[in-house]
């Protein structure tokens, strides 16, 4: 039972998120090997919190790692966030390896002991990797993603692989070939989606951190349903390598943190270019971490002279009271900040969501070819090799994956392809242009993540339009292949402690390092908030 | 299903690769490349090409039919490059290996798995491109083709047109799939040759005959091996042709329908092919069939010397294309192409050009300039300083009979063309005669060695002393008597009697000018 867990000590930082007591940059003790000269105070970063305390002795990894397998064995039932867990030995035992080399003072990872759930469409060498389909049911892959090789080899430990809504189509997670999972904060509603398990797992703290994929907004989204911080980053700054392809010129890998601090030093371990994918990109990446400076060091307006735009479309009709006077207030924190805040208009901000659908859906039937039950994945038994491809995926694949496909092979057609494909490529062209305009002019955009905050299960799910209505907010981002970072700013009522609210930082190219600073600024200073949802902060 | 895309399998028995395009201003080739070559399949023997022209086996009153109507033939050729690697991943590829043992998580397309581009693909394609006067545009990008069974990626210019470079498929080529229907679950797919590079050359429909078909498809082969793109190898399926034929009534603007003729696997065959569907579809227009030549894909049949039908076309195939987004844009520079263009080795034209122009027959220039590394080695003979028209005969009379006796090419023997080089000299400077050179030239051929060792060695050096020469003469006329009387008796045709004599006695070293002139002085010598 829940109450029997004995709560380590540095557990009850959790909750405390948000407050202004004063905490001095952490020197780490006893004269261990320490890679970064900058470190975030450890009540800001449960990353930081866990290295502190392996390395200042006062707690193994190994009781880091079971004090999560606890929280993950007594919630997932109710939550269902993974769709594979790693066999508890496993995970301890890895967390002993780290132990060992503690107390041999020897160097260990900057994630040592950190405990990361993983996307179920980025593959893993040694576990399951399903993408959510059933035509992928108990597939293996040879060989782990590169964002996932990166995190181990920094001394991070895979706990299992999240669920998702099939390749990452859809918006709640409901579209998953195999289980539905709950938002930890109302278990009536969707977590949000496509990346529904990687958020829960953070909001529910079953992990520390997770990897998720954002195609149209499938990081942000969820991570605004979940009130966790989610961060999509440029297109081309972290490999795709290992990551299924859904849409492959809009795919991007991203992350999920209980701060804004664990999300940059999450998205600092998995960035730079990658030789297995030409896509990604040359750029050095620049440090992401020694940003993450104490609220006490900070002047009274931090942000002073900050240009920020609310993106006037986004607070406009069709978006939910609740959330627009959410956004306002997030936008008055920023003023009070000292930002400059002013709207900009984004006349094609519209045109983003069905020049999205046509090119997502375009790129998917392409990429999901592949799967035909012949080298891989679950293949139907017939007798013929026609009927084997056919009953295989008739099989293998959900009806949200059948409909993408059939819109993205029609879009792509000899007679339609002017009409569907081209024009949805032009659009593509004005709106990233319209962005690099109003990004020119201002530091950040802002806006919501999503138009409500989370639903209930079933609400949408027979209703395709009104599901893919709930991506306006995100799928221009993807469009013009920006960095984007979500983080909790306020409730709407629902649920037994109201629904969290995400408020959307947009950045210009590569500048993730921007959002990451205001971010944490804001996050910092927003008071009167607790973004731990009532499910676990009973238990803490 | 729209969607079989990048699936790997084919039922059919042939391959369509990716390809790069190359296209000549006026159309004229349209280039398809695939390519075979690793570290073991350079070494292997090529063959040169070579044209059979077949006896015809139309009867006269088909060559009337045929008569009244005008050919249109374009041909489409695949050339697998000799790169190392493949074309989006770095697993070599070698013909011949046992299935699956070269293949990696992008070949085999595997969730999550991207192309990178081998460099080494768009270099050859550049080669091509430049050996067949293609115009290359600078920037090229990679769109991908969606077709059931198989998926290519296909690298081509925009709007502009006149480019073309590489394609390559990657996780989607192909090759041989055995699928055994009665037992589904038993069926094989071997993806060694996924994502193996082809290049594609489509020709403009400028030929007219089959013999002009089959001299396009070995002048291309000449081209590939000249330049090292390719083994051309068409047994191997290095090269492979795809005809199109229509036929039209003399005089007639508009072309007819055009039949698309597979698996041709020589040039000879080709040949056959074409101008058996000429004749057949000649037939067929002059019984007022003409219907009846439909668009449709036909095989050559090697046993039967006959098309038949593979397969109709159904309306245009719909390939999706759309930019590939795993790939970037290839942005070549003016100074890398520069850089390959100077590099380009002399190309077959050439080399026959300057064959021509050194005095050499149609006939010589043809057999050396045919195989490139015939070629080489006769220039390395030549510029050993050996005569030019020595150097054809020993290269074209006995080394090639040897080569053929012995199936080995001209790599293989071991003489070096700077050791042919002093053979030559040797026999030419009298050092040596003709016969013992020749004597010589196959063991040289078969060991090795130089010419001058093995003269040494062998105390071959020519008696061209004429005191020598006179006393073996002296000799043999002596113990000839009776020859001798008859000889003077009339019966001139001894001469020839004693010269071998004195000739053996020597053992073949007596310089042949002096003994025949000295024996004719003592054989006249009457008194």
């Amino acid at each position: 039972m829940l109450s029997t867990i004995q709560t380590p000590r540095w557990l009850s930082h959790l909750p405390s998120r948000g407050h202004t007591k004063s905490c001095s940059l952490y020197t780490l003790a006893s004269g261990q090997p320490v890679t970064t000269t900058s470190l975030p105070a450890a009540d800001q970063s449960q990353i930081f919190s866990i290295r502190e305390s392996l390395l200042s002795r006062h707690l193994t990894a190994a009781e880091v790692a079971q004090s999560y397998l606890s929280r993950l064995k007594q919630t997932e039932p109710q939550i269902k966030s993974f769709l594979h867990v790693s066999e508890p030995e496993k995970v301890l035992k890895q967390a002993q390896e780290i132990d060992k080399k503690i107390s041999r003072n020897e160097e260990v990872g900057p994630l040592a002991g950190t405990l990361v759930a993983v996307k179920d469409n980025i593959c893993t060498a040694d576990m399951p990797s399903t993408g959510g389909s059933h035509i992928l049911e108990g597939y293996r892959p040879p060989f782990d993603a590169t964002a996932v090789k990166r995190l181990k080899d920094l001394g991070a430990i895979v706990v299992g692989k999240t669920n998702l809504d099939e390749f990452g189509m859809g918006s709640s997670t409901e579209a998953s070939g195999f289980q539905v999972t709950s938002n930890p904060w109302d278990l009536s509603r969707v977590p949000g989606g496509s990346s529904g398990g990687s958020a829960a797992a953070v909001s529910a703290r079953q992990c520390v951190v997770s990897l998720g994929s954002d195609t149209g907004g499938s990081v942000r989204q969820p991570a605004s349903f979940c009130g966790v911080v989610g961060l999509k980053p440029t297109y081309g700054r972290v490999s795709r390598f290992g990551l299924m392809a859904y849409a492959s010129s809009l795919d991007v890998i991203g992350c999920f943190g209980s701060s804004v601090a664990d999300t940059g030093i999450l998205l600092h371990a998995i960035s730079g270019q990658d030789a297995r994918d030409a896509t990604s990109s040359k750029r050095e990446v620049p440090d992401l971490i020694s940003q993450f400076i104490s609220p006490s060091s900070l002047k009274s307006r931090p942000l002073e002279g900050l240009k920020v735009g609310l993106i006037r479309e986004t607070v406009d009709v069709g978006v939910d009271t609740g959330v627009k006077t959410a956004i306002q207030g997030a936008a008055a924190h920023l003023e009070e900040l000292g930002c400059i805040l002013r709207e900009v208009s984004l006349p094609s901000f519209s045109l983003g969501l069905p020049a999205y659908y046509i090119l997502a859906s375009s790129e998917s039937s392409s990429n999901l070819s592949r799967y035909d039950g012949v080298r891989y994945g679950n293949q139907a038994s017939s007798d013929e090799l026609n009927s084997l491809y056919e009953d295989s995926r008739a099989k293998g694949f959900g009806p949200e994956v059948k409909r993408r496909i059939l819109m993205g092979t029609y879009a792509l057609s000899a007679g339609y392809y002017d009409a569907y494909y081209k024009r949805a490529q032009q659009v593509r062209t004005i709106i990233r242009k319209s962005f690099k305009a109003a990004l020119d002019e201002n530091d950040i955009l802002i806006s919501p993540a999503a138009p409500s905050a989370a639903y209930r299960i079933g609400e949408k799910k027979n209703d395709p339009l009104a599901m893919y209505a709930g991506d306006i907010m995100t799928v221009n981002v993807n469009l013009a292949g920006l960095p984007a970072l979500v983080l909790p700013c306020g409730f709407v009522e629902g649920g037994a402690a109201g629904l969290p609210v995400g408020l959307q930082m947009i950045g210009a190219a590569f500048d993730e390092e921007k959002l990451l600073k205001v971010g944490h600024i804001f996050e910092q200073t927003l008071q009167g908030y607790n973004f731990v949802p009532p499910i676990i902060s009973d238990v803490l | 299903m729209a969607s079989t895309m990048f699936r790997t399998i084919q039922i059919h028995p042939f391959l369509i690769r990716p390809a790069a395009l190359f296209r000549r201003r006026n159309g004229v080739f349209y280039c398809t490349m695939k390519s075979t070559q690793t570290q073991t399949a350079t070494q292997e023997k090529q063959q040169p090409p070579k044209v059979k022209v077949p006896q015809h086996s139309q009867s006269k009153t088909l060559d009337k039919i045929a008569k009244d109507y005008e050919a249109i033939i374009g041909i489409e050729t695949h050339v697998q490059l000799s790169t190392l690697t493949k074309a989006f991943c770095s697993c070599p590829y070698n013909y011949g290996s046992q299935p699956n043992t070269s293949i990696c998580p992008v070949c085999m397309g595997l969730p999550g798995a991207l192309p990178i581009l081998n460099s080494k693909v768009i270099e050859f394609a550049v080669k091509l491109g430049l050996a067949l006067n293609c115009k290359l545009s600078l920037n090229s990008k990679f769109d991908r083709k969606q077709k059931f069974g198989i998926t290519r990626v296909h690298m081509e210019e925009d709007a502009g047109k006149l480019l073309h470079s590489g394609n390559g498929d990657y996780s989607q080529a192909i090759t041989s799939l055995t699928f055994n229907y009665n037992c589904p679950k038993s069926f094989r797919v071997d993806l060694n040759r996924a994502g193996v590079p082809l290049l594609e050359i489509v020709s403009e429909p400028d030929m007219r005959t089959g013999i002009e078909a089959a001299e396009y498809a070995a002048e291309l082969q000449r081209v590939v091996r000249y330049l090292g793109v390719s083994n051309g190898n068409m047994q191997e399926g290095s090269l492979r042709c795809d005809v199109n034929v229509s036929i039209r009534p003399i005089g007639q603007l508009e072309f007819g329908t055009k039949v698309e003729i597979k698996n041709l696997n020589s040039f000879s065959s080709i040949n056959r092919a074409i101008d058996f569907e000429i004749s057949r579809q000649a037939v067929l227009h002059s019984q007022g069939q003409g219907d009846q030549i439909v668009q449709e894909t036909r095989l050559w049949e090697e046993g039967a010397q006959k098309t038949v039908t593979m397969r109709k076309k159904e309306g245009l195939a719909d390939y999706r294309y759309f930019p590939e987004p795993d790939l970037p844009e290839v942005i070549l520079t003016q100074e890398y192409v520069d850089s390959i263009q100077s590099s380009l080795p002399e190309l077959p034209e050439m080399k026959r050009r300057r064959y021509e122009t050194m005095g050499l027959s149609m006939q010589d220039v043809l057999f050396l300039a045919n195989d490139v590394n015939v070629a080489d080695y006769f220039d390395a003979t030549i510029s050993s300083g050996a005569d030019i028209k020595s150097s054809a005969n020993w290269i074209m009379g006995d080394i090639a009979a040897y080569m053929k006796n012995e199936k080995v090419s001209i790599n293989d023997i071991k003489l070096s063309a700077q050791e042919l080089a002093e053979l030559i000299a040797s026999i030419k400077g009298g050092t040596i005669s003709g016969k013992i050179g020749k004597e010589i030239l196959f063991e040289l051929l078969a060991k090795g060695g130089t010419v001058k060792g093995l003269i040494e060695e062998k105390d071959l050096v020519q008696i061209t002393d004429p005191a020598e020469i006179e006393k073996m003469i002296d000799k043999v006329i002596s113990e000839n008597p009776k020859q001798l009387e008859q000889y003077r008796g009339g019966k001139t045709k001894l001469q020839g009697f004693f010269a071998g004599q004195v000739m053996k006695l020597s053992k073949g070293k007596a310089n042949p000018g002096l003994l025949n002139k000295i024996l004719m002085e003592k054989l006249n010598a009457k008194s």
